[in-house]
């Protein structure tokens, strides 16, 4: 077997290569690649993961739009529209993040990580405190107090449905989103301490792509849920 | 029951001789094994001749000694093209045959004896529209097409008669129907072959195919009752329609006068047939289809009627055309 | 020329199994070979759970009436035996255990590329499998591994929660290892290991992981969905609510089609291995056998309405997916006959790997032959719901995919433990399995055509003589089962120990000792040649 394999040569002198890489990588481009794909090939499983709720969803409005309607037309489209600016803000506030690390800028990292963190905060916190609870509070949470009002007739389950498909889905993208802060905190420590440099910014990109992801899965919620069947006119409809 | 027995004793006897197709007891069900056999022949064909090919080399390329070295044998791809190529031939052949079976077997031809079979857990109520009605017994005349229009009060089932090779699944909130047209008279299993809960192997039944003079007498003699249009007419005055669905048309509802397989102008503009599936929405389901120029005020009937009492409204209504209708909208 | 390595093994010498000792220094390892041991350890744990099951069950049909036990506790037998042997055996078997260990070894790598994540993979499939158990022993599900709605979620009274829990958890077991194989296999590679000198089991691997990471999220939604419907009754799949059940098996088969070749994938994958090693000979059409393991992997995901021709779909959805569902065939036919080719005017031995390879490449063929049977449209509205579908699917599970996974368990026991094991008693056992396996199930296929439902915990007595003829072969199967557990752990410790190669085969791993050491290889080794390099290619040829 001798003739078959040549030997590398012995994988360089211990003392060039970064305390970053691990040791089962052979050098810093090898690592970032792979976690580079390794976030993509998750994200992929992200879109089937959504995927399959989004054919349900897609499923059922196309059986049942006027019910689908009435309910879209309950939600107020002035807080969607504010979360929709809010995450596409954090977006801008992570890249921005990621080539203050690719620049060796510190205290820039930090600044715009915590930026981030907070639009993503107020994202949840608009979503959380003013939708959902006006929600409860109108009877509108399937499963918990949902009540059919009589003007929606035979549309009732299926005004039901959508706010059924409404809670899932935008809590399944909440639960990402805190994941994502979570993620973010641990990156802010991170940056806080100087472990990122123009070398090694790793962490940061990847977890980067992942909070695009979350923002991308809000722009396909953001129409689908709130605007069926079309607005005419700034303001919630009741 | 001892026509039962009988039948059991004779399939033991014969599962000794192992038999390995059911009765053949419908026009569809030599077809089908007739495609099984060819089949059977292309696997055991393809079964043999890899086993024997495998075995001949086995035995001619055992190695013998340890240093023995096997040449390169390099890849002829022609040889890859044949046996891509043979595969998919065979492949599409099996694939017209079926389907043109299969497009032959779901069409019911025009005159079909209709019967309408309710699955429950755990067992089948059957209804003929003369009025009879049976439970996990299914007696029909030979030589007659019989189309089975079934639904299901819970959960998912499957009405199976491996004599006829038929089967469908039987589901809650819509009607599916198969067709079969029997052959031989004789005493048949029907199974239910969808999962459906604790009794699921004991929901099964008998089909009694008998001359047409036999069917004639077993539908007039014994115990009957009204026939399924009677029953709905029932129904339609008990429940309170009639109050709104009367004849003449007050204009209040549409009338229901010819509106059997009638084309159905809606409110969004579509056109819709007013079948067996239409009407059952229309009544556990009102205005989820409205029509225009008629408010959407007719309550709802659901959970108040069970499945077979829907089959006997729609009988009626079935029985209540075909008129000339008066124009629907006011 | 190329024989045995003639190094004498050292058992002193430092190697992954012996170089830390204790329970921590197992269950926080991030050593992928350790870790295919921890799956290893689940997994046949789980199989011996499955299989009892199955035993059970056996037992209780050789009476028309049921001999052992009440309809209800049947139903959950079956489900209990479906569940855990698809998703807690089969699923992770090869690529768990053979896969994690292999993977790194054959591409010349030192590790997986998350190696933290593969030791939560691990974790989070015991995690699922307690759910699971936990459902089993607090009075079981009785909903079938299938989970068909309305019946799991309105109208069961059993343990589905907790089943779908494990289910739930599980997958994600799965998404992760599929990640880290794609990662691997994409960015570790040696240098000079180009993608068409890759084993064709690295091949099986990357095509099987691309099936966990788009398939598996399906099925997590799916029965999250369910859950949903289960806990608070808002209509998704109620037909009195405006759902639709049959939404729910459309998204069920999404993920469990392409789950079916999750699972013989990897098994053709090990049989590459096995075929090319006993017969000493480069895989025939190399190229098409690597070509036909992605077009299985992207065809699979075309055809799961196959599994719904009598459901209420429209014929001529049931048109297309038959046409589809016969296409997916030509690619494992093609692969059969390379494998056959291959030991063509080779050098061909008949230890138990190349038995239970030869054993796969028969009961394969069978098995994907009677899926024609299933493709076609008028005999699948026959087939549907029967025996016959227990006996196909049986046919290449067990007889394609468990053959194909104690072949190479067997094959690689020398690398994995550094013994070897009795050779004439796995030889023995291979062919104890073999009988009773055909026994077990070739009668079910004529249940079937007969019209015996599957799933039924009585049936009517003309089925009798088969049942008992089916029970009969199961208790051979079983003890079959039992005897390479015995000889595979005495060997652990009595068995003689294994050089670095006691095959003769070529291979990455072969090149290193057994057990290798727990980086695997000191340095880095660069390919020079093709895989499977028995004979040197000739100039202008290609293999």
């Amino acid at each position: 077997m001798a003739d078959l394999i040549a030997h590398g040569a012995a994988h360089g002198s211990a003392s060039t290569h970064s305390p970053d890489l691990q040791h089962h990588f052979d050098n810093m481009t090898q690592q970032f690649e792979a976690s580079n794909l390794g976030m993509w090939v998750f994200l992929a499983t992200e879109v089937l993961f959504f995927g399959g709720l989004f054919a349900a969803y897609t499923v059922y409005r196309s059986l049942y739009l006027p019910g689908f309607e009435i309910g879209s037309h309950l939600l107020d489209v002035r807080f969607g529209a504010a979360n929709t600016a809010v995450l596409i803000g954090s977006s801008l506030s992570m890249v921005l993040a990621i080539r203050a690390a690719q620049t060796g800028q510190r205290r820039a990292q930090v600044f715009l990580l915590v930026l981030t963190m907070i639009l993503g905060a107020a994202f949840l916190g608009i979503k959380f405190t003013f939708e959902w609870r006006n929600d409860y509070l109108e009877h509108l949470v399937p499963g918990i107090n949902f009540a059919y009002r009589p003007e929606w007739g035979a549309n009732g389950p299926h005004v039901q449905m959508f706010f059924l498909f409404y809670f899932i889905m935008t809590s399944i993208h909440a639960l990402h989103m805190i994941i994502g802060i979570g993620l973010l905190s641990v990156l802010t420590w991170m940056a806080a301490r100087g472990r990122f440099s123009p070398e090694y910014y790793t962490p940061m990109e990847v977890s980067g792509l992942y909070w695009h992801f979350v923002d991308i899965v809000w722009i396909f919620l953001f129409p689908l849920l709130y605007l069926i069947g079309g607005r005419y006119g700034i303001g919630g409809g009741h | 029951m001892t026509a039962a027995a009988l039948l059991t004793m004779t399939n033991v006897l014969s599962a000794f001789s192992l038999p390995i197709h059911p009765p053949t007891a419908s026009t569809i069900s030599q077809g089908v094994d007739y495609l099984y056999f060819f089949l059977t022949g292309i696997t055991l064909l393809f079964t043999i001749l890899i086993f024997s090919i495998i075995f001949y080399f086995m035995i001619k390329y055992r190695r013998r000694s340890e240093d023995e070295a096997p040449p390169f044998v390099g890849t002829s791809m022609m040889l890859e093209i044949i046996w891509s190529l043979i595969p998919l031939a065979i492949c599409a052949v099996i694939f017209v045959w079926a389907s043109s079976l299969y497009f032959e077997n779901s069409r019911p031809p025009n005159a079909s004896m209709e019967m309408f079979v309710v699955g429950k857990q755990w067992m089948w109520h059957i209804q003929h529209p003369e009025g009879p009605r049976e439970i996990n017994e299914l007696h029909v005349p030979v030589g007659v097409p019989v189309k089975l229009t079934m639904t299901s009060e819970d959960v998912i089932h499957d009405f199976s008669i491996p004599a006829f090779r038929i089967k469908k699944d039987v589901l809650p909130g819509r009607y599916s129907s198969i067709w079969f047209q029997a052959t031989k008279t004789g005493i048949y299993h029907f199974y239910c072959a969808q999962y459906c809960g604790t009794d699921h192997a004991k929901m099964i039944g008998w089909v009694y195919v008998m001359t047409p003079e036999d069917y004639a007498g077993w539908l007039s003699g014994g115990v009957r009752g009204e026939s399924m249009a009677q029953n709905g007419e029932r129904l339609f005055t008990q429940l309170g329609c009639i109050t709104c669905h009367v004849a003449g048309n007050n204009g209040r509802c549409p009338t229901l006068v010819g509106l059997f397989n009638h084309t159905v102008k809606l409110q969004d503009g579509r056109t819709v047939t007013a079948d067996d599936a239409y009407i059952r929405n229309a009544i556990v389901n009102p205005n989820s289809m409205p029509l225009p120029s008629y408010a959407p005020v007719m309550p709802s009937f659901q959970g108040q009627i069970n499945e077979e009492q829907l089959l006997q409204l729609i009988a009626y209504i079935k029985s209540l055309g075909p008129e000339e209708r008066k124009s629907a909208t006011k | 020329m190329s024989t045995a390595v003639t190094e004498i093994p050292q058992e002193s010498r430092v190697n992954y199994l012996n170089a830390s000792y204790g329970v921590k220094s197992w269950l926080f390892t991030v050593d992928h070979k350790r870790i295919a041991l921890l799956y290893l350890v689940s997994i046949t744990f789980m199989f011996l759970v499955g299989g009892g099951a199955a035993v059970l069950m056996r037992i209780h049909l050789i009476e028309p009436a049921g001999a052992l036990v009440q309809p209800e506790t049947y139903n959950k037998l079956f489900s209990a035996h479906g569940i855990i042997m698809v998703f807690f055996f089969l699923v992770p078997s090869i690529p768990a255990t053979l896969g994690n260990f292999l993977v790194p070894l054959m591409i010349g790598a030192k590790d997986l590329a998350f190696p933290k994540l593969n030791l939560l993979s691990w974790y989070i499939y015991v995690v699922g499998a307690l759910f699971t158990l936990y459902a089993v022993i607090s009075g079981g599900v009785d909903t079938g591994w299938t989970f068909y709605t309305p019946y799991s979620s309105t109208y069961a009274h059993s343990q589905v929660i907790p089943a779908a829990i494990g289910v739930f958890i599980t997958g994600f077991s799965s998404i992760l290892t599929g990640l880290n194989f794609i990662v691997t296999i994409h960015k570790m590679r040696a240098p000079g290991l180009t993608w068409f000198r890759l084993p064709l089991f690295i091949w099986t691997m990357y095509a099987t992981s691309v099936i966990f990471i788009l398939g598996t999220p399906v099925l997590a939604i799916t029965i999250f969905l369910l859950g949903v419907e289960r806990l608070l009754h808002v209509g998704i799949f109620d037909p009195a609510l405006g759902g639709d059940p049959l939404l729910f098996q459309h998204l069920f088969w999404f993920y469990s089609h392409p789950a079916v070749y999750i699972m013989i994938l990897p098994g053709m994958g090990v049989v590459s291995e096995l075929i090319a090693a006993f017969s000493r000979k480069r895989i025939y059409g190399y190229s098409m056998v690597a070509y036909s393991t992605f077009a299985i992997a992207i065809i699979s995901f075309l055809v799961w309405g196959h599994h719904m021709f009598v459901s209420g779909q429209s014929i001529y959805a049931g048109l297309i997916f038959s046409v589809l569902s016969f296409l997916v065939a030509i690619p494992s036919a093609i692969k059969v006959f390379n494998w056959t080719a291959t030991l063509y005017k080779g050098s061909i031995s008949y230890q138990a790997p190349m038995l239970y390879a030869l054993g796969f490449i028969g009961l394969f063929t069978m098995g994907g032959l009677t899926g024609l049977f299933l493709a076609a449209l008028a005999t699948d509205v026959h087939l549907n719901g029967t025996y016959f579908i227990v006996a196909h699917f049986h046919y290449i599970m067990v007889g394609g995919a468990v053959m194909a996974y104690m072949g190479g368990l067997h094959y690689w026991w020398p690398k994995i433990s550094g013994r070897m094991y009795p050779d004439m008693w796995a030889r023995i056992a291979a062919v104890i399995i073999f009988v009773g396996f055909n026994l077990t199930f070739f009668p079910q296929f004529m249940l079937g055509y007969l019209g015996m439902p599957r799933r039924y915990a009585v049936y009517p007595p003309e089925f009798q003589v088969l049942n008992v003829m089916s029970s009969a072969g199961a208790s051979i199967l079983g003890i079959g089962y039992l005897i390479p557990l015995v000889y595979l752990i005495w060997s652990m410790r009595y068995g003689p120990v294994a050089p670095a190669n006691p095959w003769g085969a070529k291979g990455l791993e072969w090149t290193v000792p057994s057990p290798p050491p727990t980086e695997n290889f000191e340095e880095t080794p660069i390919v020079t040649e093709e895989a499977y390099n028995y004979a040197p290619i000739p100039e202008g040829q290609h293999g």
